[in-house]
């Protein structure tokens, strides 16, 4: 935008990196997965697919972030909690990419940077390999970097401006002294050729690059230290829609080659779908949905991941005319200070009914690979009458406790699946 | 009008019906610098009429911003060098001088911009901001313009306007802002809203919020619309006629309903392959266009679009490398204009490029290129929002 916006500049980093040699190996990066570089044979990629089988790698359970707020004066007292991330679990196979998907505001970032232990969480465990990292010591953390590392969303700030490439993509073999200091170069160009960058152009500084090629940096980086999770934060929501097809093919051969699993947190709902094979749907810092790709997109249960999925405007409109249907949420996200009682969707819910202000609903498997965290879970148009969970949580229909009876020992609330679960229709467990 | 355009091949297009309120004819922006002279905008020709809506779509650097920029005659006093006509309902806005153009600006043609937070000054209340906007242009009291101040925020679905109007834009959510800026822009009920990027920096939710308002209040006020964005979605759902931009240049232009689902152009088709689909089918593949947008202070020879097209090889020659198409109608519609050496485009992105991104339309839409029947095309959208409804 730059080249619009400051018309007197012209040194606007897209216009001057392309009249210079780095046209060149951005064309060969588009095409760094297909093993022609004429622009004749570049190959997309279609949606990434689930490993089967998969060892967990990644185990979040019932996570939170509460940040204090303060009052002002002299002593500040604590007054309240921003409840950023508030009792989120789920699971990531090693290999395998899990999207989060919300709006902003809803504490899918705030996760992202729970897992890689930028902040440290308030409670709840996460646990990587078998381990909990959740309250380890900075001293502790430091081998763990090697196998967490993350891609952040906005090039141009998360290079430092002052050093080469070389040096970013190569700090991480120093400070974890992976290899002796006269290896560290041809490491850098080997991780700059696998990126699409030319290798030769280690010495550069991150200005002579353009957006595209700046969040290459950026994943060669992450690459370094061959992690087994990338945390990836928005990774192309800030470039260019041809670029960002770039990327995304990246990331996806890089997927594929290294088996290295991504926790891919992205508002675009679109892209989420093609990359992740299994997505979680966050709101107001809970997981509202999660499941794999076609219970999400195809048959979601939460009415906010239905209102969410209605409201991306579809190319395929065109043939018709007009806007498409779509549910109409009204208002803003509520604070996370003071969120709502009950189901934290439900002051913006169409189906809400009293016991959603009572009481929170579960995440409840309703699937084989399907949870859903709603009373009244069901397709668009299908939602039930009478709560669902009733049942399960020992209450009426009203949500006060019903004193015939009880909860239900089956209700599972650990994260990933179990093999029996939840059947809405006919309101009792069902297994495969 | 001072002049009737009727010429095809310049993009003007006075055949259908409707009153032609902007029309831009071969507008060039150029801009000397110490490195040469960026052509930002070369050549571009288009027309706006009333109660419509132009998607203009594009890649950063390829002119789609500076060219509205120019409309609003925001190039007054800078080193740009302009040429070309851009007529205002009959005026031409490049002929006025700064005090005529004031005089216009706000009131005839108002811009909404990606950024309300940058675009909205911290420092006043909305409410201020507004009620300037108003009495720039009319000779009202302060209280009068308060009233209208309120009465427009509470058309955009402001709550409570008459306390929100006291409001600072920091203590307003971004959804909120964005349509504090619509309401800042329709103050003076412009016959012509540019909307650069309005929904680029908000949430789906509240994208399909400000994008309902924006069709509501056309509807109601009758304006003409300019949407610039990169969201194909977007220029699908609300737009009339779609324009695709490159180094500055118009590449494809005509009717929304046929530049997305016959489109011409390899650029468009890029486009259309580059960006994943929230429905439809999951085999779909994403193939990105490869590498970068080019340079407008030295453009590509030919087609600029060259170096990056997979289909060069098809053009006898090296046709594309040394001539510059023109942008003429395709096979399909007069009023389908490509700039491309291709000669059957159609069959290339109905046999090469639509199996790839879309292999559950391809049947659909070679189909109906028989028979003719529109918006079979879009078979797939409808059954699965019947679904949803």
């Amino acid at each position: 935008m730059s080249a619009e916006q400051q018309p007197g500049r012209h040194v606007d980093p897209e216009a001057t990196t392309s009249t210079e040699p780095e046209a060149a190996p951005a064309q060969h990066a588009a095409t760094a997965v297909a093993t022609d570089g004429s622009p004749g044979h570049v190959q997309g990629h279609g949606a990434s697919e689930a490993p089967a089988d998969a060892k967990t790698l990644l185990s979040v359970e019932d996570l939170r972030m509460w940040f204090p707020v303060k009052s002002s004066g002299v002593i500040h007292r604590t007054v309240g909690h921003v409840q950023a991330v508030d009792g989120v679990s789920f699971e990531v196979a090693e290999g395998a990419s899990l999207g989060l998907v919300g709006e902003s505001g809803c504490g899918k970032s705030t996760t992202g940077k729970l897992i890689t232990r930028l902040l440290n969480p308030t409670g709840g465990s996460i646990n990587f390999q078998g381990r909990d990292i959740a309250t380890l010591k900075e001293r502790e953390l430091k081998p763990l970097r090697r196998e967490i590392q993350m891609i952040f969303q906005d090039p141009y700030t998360s290079l430092n401006p002052r050093h080469t490439v070389g040096s970013i993509i190569g700090a991480p073999l120093r400070i974890h002294k992976i290899v002796p200091e006269n290896k560290v170069l041809d490491r850098v160009r080997e991780l700059l050729e696998i990126v699409g960058l030319n290798p030769e152009h280690y010495n550069r500084f991150p200005n002579e690059f353009s957006g595209g090629q700046r969040q290459r940096i950026g994943i060669a980086r992450a690459l370094t230290l061959n992690p087994k999770l990338l945390v990836a934060d928005e990774p192309v929501s800030a470039l260019d829609v041809s670029i960002q097809a770039q990327v995304v093919n990246l990331l996806q051969s890089i997927q594929s080659e290294f088996g290295v699993a991504f926790l891919f947190i992205a508002h675009d709902l679109a892209i989420v779908r093609h990359f992740c094979p299994e997505v979680a749907v966050m709101y107001l810092g809970k997981v509202v949905e999660i499941g794999d790709r076609d219970s999400i997109y195809q048959r979601s249960m939460h009415p906010y991941t239905q209102a969410l999925l209605s409201a991306v405007p579809d190319v395929k409109q065109a043939a018709i005319g007009g806007r498409r249907e779509r549910i109409r949420l009204e208002g803003d996200v509520p604070s996370p200070i003071n969120p709502p009682s009950g189901c934290r969707f439900r002051t913006r819910c169409p189906i809400a009914q009293d016991i959603c202000a009572k009481v929170e609903p579960p995440l409840l498997q309703i699937g084989p690979k399907h949870k859903v965290a709603c009373h009244f879970p069901g397709t668009i148009g299908n939602h039930p009458t009478k709560p669902a969970t009733t049942g399960l949580l020992g209450l009426d229909a009203d949500g006060n406790a019903d004193p015939r009876a009880s909860a239900s020992s089956e209700l599972n609330t650990s994260p990933g699946y179990a093999d029996r679960w939840y059947d809405i229709d006919r309101q009792s467990m069902t297994g495969a | 009008m001072s002049s009737s355009p009727t010429q095809v091949h310049d993009g003007t297009r006075s055949q259908s019906a409707g009153d032609p309120l902007l029309v831009v004819k071969d507008l060039k922006v150029h801009f000397p610098t110490s490195d040469g002279v960026v052509k930002a905008v070369d050549g571009l020709s288009y027309t706006v009429e009333r109660g419509k809506t132009l998607g203009i779509v594009g890649e950063s650097g390829s002119g789609k911003s500076v060219s509205s920029s120019a409309i609003m005659g925001l190039f007054h006093g800078s080193s740009a060098q302009l040429s070309g006509q851009i007529l205002l309902d009959g005026t031409d806005v490049l002929t006025l001088s700064e005090k005529e153009m004031r005089a216009l600006r706000g009131r005839d043609v108002a811009m909404i911009f990606q950024d309300p937070l940058s675009a909205l000054h911290p420092y006043y209340t909305v409410g201020a901001q507004i009620i300037e906007a108003y009495r720039v242009h009319q000779d009202v009291k302060k209280s009068v313009a308060r009233r209208r101040a309120i009465e427009l925020l509470d058309r955009v679905g402001i709550p409570q306007p008459d306390r929100r109007v006291d409001d600072y834009p920091h203590q307003f959510s971004g959804g909120m802002r964005q349509r504090a800026m619509i309401a800042m822009g329709l103050v003076n009920d412009p016959s012509m809203l540019i909307a650069d990027e309005p929904t680029t920096a908000l949430d789906v939710t509240v994208q399909a919020q400000i994008l309902d308002l924006l069709q509501d209040l056309q509807r109601e006020f009758n304006s003409a619309v300019i949407i610039i964005t990169h969201d194909l979605g977007v220029v699908a759902e609300m737009t009339d006629d779609t324009l695709v931009m490159y180094g500055g240049r118009a590449v494809e232009y005509g009717k929304t309903s046929e530049i997305l689902t016959h489109p011409e152009m390899p650029y468009t088709w890029g486009l259309l392959s580059s960006v994943p689909e929230v429905t439809g089918d999951t085999s779909a593949k994403l193939i990105p266009i490869p590498g970068n947008p080019p340079s407008l202070l030295n453009p590509p020879s030919g087609c600029h679009f060259h170096p990056r097209c997979a289909h060069r090889d098809k053009v006898p020659g090296d046709l594309c490398v040394t001539t510059t198409p023109e942008l003429v109608p395709g096979g399909r519609d007069p009023h389908h204009l490509k700039r491309c050496h291709l000669a059957d485009p159609e069959d290339i992105y109905l046999q090469e490029v639509l199996p790839e991104i879309a292999p559950d339309l391809v049947d659909e839409i070679a189909a109906p290129e028989q028979t003719g029947a529109p918006g079979v095309h879009g078979t797939t959208g409808t059954t699965e929002q019947g679904g949803r409804a």
